[in-house]
């Protein structure tokens, strides 16, 4: 049973999206997502500045056996990425949805208008399969 | 499990399994128009004892000419146990074996080549080898897009002085790719790349500069100067380098204030006979930072269970079988039997052994130069330093005097009016540790004699 916290959004796609208290939009996987890639050896960000389309690949997280994109939740420019990553891809395993975020966007519309789902509604789905 | 054909037996009973009457049926949904019935122009099937005297005949065809030809394929000295052990059963392949891991000498040697290639390069981390020098040049200005996250133009510097025939492979397999190559020019005094041809890309967004050390010509270019050029633009570093040359020139790691980024060349020098053109192996070698935009196979060394060091295939989420469309290279393997041709002939020879090759090269080259140069009528067309080949100036059309000289049983050059005919009549040699002073002795008498009998035009 993985966790989801209910103070952010999800896409189908298993990042989450969480508005941040100036307006821009900090960017992770799911636990469930980590879970199921396992062990992170690298994590490939992308460059502060680039715009991103909702469900552009914009990250790459590398497991010992398998390499998975990340997409964009929401569309925007990207204004931080977690540096941290480059030395310990694990913060991801470890703590998803805090020291393991991934990157900030500044949205280039709400949060509220993308379509992305609730925590409850994530959990189904994530639980599915 | 042995590999045995079919048995009429065998096709019978498959036939009458799928209820057709025979093979031919089986193409009938073929309209009969779009069928070719007879191969023009191939002839029937020989038998080995017709094979083996065919290529008898075509091999005394060739003869034992004394071949000074270079321009990427060069006759090097292997010792007799290089080719000896590359044929045991241990090694006799092609490729990484599948189930790698169960082959634990292969990763082993696999594992020394990477080692001895960083080594020659003064690079952090080399895979386990390309097809060959022209596929690795296209690998490396691919792996320059993906590499160079501050520039999004795809635009590749691969200028004049870097082989025509490597240039026309990237292009092939790059062009389709939204690759944008452009061509700087060269020196004409010096043959050098013209760093004046350079600035015509100032201000512009330049993903990486190809270039060869020594170039096409021989020549030996400025490669700091390159180095610290592209740097200062953003834009990266590809090495072309013969691998012989870097016992006695300054490693690309160390070009320039940050040295070069992607390293690559044709193996052929270590170990791999001249052969029709191959098979040759390519190498490949980079910074660790850019590791994961290497195409190929990596081996690296790892401990089991116990603790025991071991060898394993690595970092393969970048390859096509875990990162499909992705993966950074449609090249899931490596030119296994020749990379293990180099790493041998590397190991017999030694760091000591392939300085005095590349040191003996230098000196017959030069040697070479000035008994050809000493002729009425031939002069070097560049003035710049060289390792162990020179363009030469003749005053009459190249191909008729490399006729003549053929006759002679001598293979003059490589006539470079195809490829750079600005140059007018002109002509690359070689000389390497091989050629002897009596071939030079041969090859100037030889030239001589021509020039008494081919018109000058």
């Amino acid at each position: 049973m993985s966790n989801v916290p209910t103070d952010r959004k999800y896409a189908r796609s298993h990042e989450w999206a969480r508005e941040e208290a100036d307006g821009t939009v900090q960017v992770g996987i799911s636990d469930h997502a980590q879970q199921a890639l396992g062990d992170l050896v690298f994590v490939e960000v992308p460059e502060v500045g680039r715009q991103l389309q909702q469900g552009d690949a914009c990250a790459v997280v590398e497991s010992v056996k398998a390499a998975s994109d990340v997409y964009a939740p929401v569309a925007g420019t990207v204004v931080a990425v977690n540096e941290a990553l480059s030395q310990s891809p694990e913060l991801v395993n470890q703590d998803p949805y805090k020291a393991g975020w991934i990157m900030r966007l500044k949205p280039s519309a709400p949060l509220a208008g993308a379509d992305l789902l609730e925590a409850a509604d994530y959990a189904t789905l994530a639980e599915a399969g | 499990m042995p590999f045995i054909p079919h048995t009429e037996a065998d096709v019978a009973e498959m036939l009458t399994a799928i209820g057709a009457p025979d093979i031919e049926s089986l193409f009938a949904e073929i309209p009969s128009e779009l069928r070719v019935r007879a191969l023009n122009g191939v002839p029937e099937g020989l038998n080995e004892q017709q094979v083996l005297r065919l290529m008898q005949e075509r091999a005394r065809q060739d003869g034992l000419p004394l071949n000074f030809i270079g321009a990427g394929a060069y006759p090097h000295h292997i010792p007799a146990a290089v080719w000896a052990l590359v044929t045991r059963g241990e090694f006799y392949s092609a490729y990484t074996p599948y189930q790698a891991e169960a082959s634990q000498g292969t990763l082993q040697t696999i594992y020394e080549y990477q080692s001895m290639i960083c080594a020659l390069t003064g690079m952090q981390v080399a895979n386990a080898s390309m097809y060959d020098g022209a596929t690795a040049v296209s690998e490396a200005c691919l792996m320059a897009v993906r590499a160079n996250r501050k520039s999004t133009s795809a635009r590749v510097l691969l200028p004049g002085t870097v082989h025509p025939h490597y240039r026309t492979v990237t292009q092939a397999s790059t062009g389709g790719q939204g690759l944008e190559l452009k061509t700087p020019g060269y020196q004409r005094a010096t043959g050098q790349t013209d760093m004046s041809a350079l600035t015509a890309y100032e201000g512009q967004d330049v993903t990486a500069l190809v270039i060869q050390q020594p170039n096409f010509f021989g020549v030996l270019e400025d490669v700091d100067a390159l180095t610290d050029w592209a740097h200062a633009r953003n834009a990266l570093v590809i090495a072309v380098v013969n691998p012989t040359s870097l016992a006695v020139l300054k490693p690309p790691g160390q070009w320039g204030t940050r040295g070069a980024d992607i390293v690559v060349g044709d193996g052929q020098p270590l170990g791999c006979p001249l052969s029709s053109g191959g098979p040759y192996f390519g190498f490949m070698a980079t910074r660790m930072d850019y590791v994961r935009q290497m195409p190929g196979r990596i081996v690296g060394r790892t401990v089991d269970l116990d603790g025991r060091p071991g060898f394993t295939l690595t970092l393969q989420a970048r390859e096509q079988h875990i990162r499909r469309g992705k993966a950074t290279s449609n090249i899931c393997t490596n030119q296994g039997l020749l990379m293990f041709a180099g790493t041998i002939y590397l190991a017999i020879m030694g760091a000591e052994g392939l300085e005095r090759v590349a040191q003996t090269c230098m000196l017959q080259s030069a040697e070479l130069v000035a008994s050809l140069t000493h002729l009425p009528g031939v002069r070097t067309a560049f003035s710049g330093a060289r390792f162990h080949e020179a363009v030469l100036l003749l005053d009459r059309p190249v191909a008729p005097v490399l006729e003549a000289l053929a006759a002679r049983g001598i293979e003059g050059g490589y006539d470079l009016s195809g490829h750079y005919p600005e140059l007018g009549p002109a002509l690359l040699v070689c000389a390497t540790e091989v050629h002897t002073g009596a071939d030079i002795a041969a090859y100037s008498a030889a030239l001589a004699d021509v020039l008494k009998s081919v018109r000058v035009a």
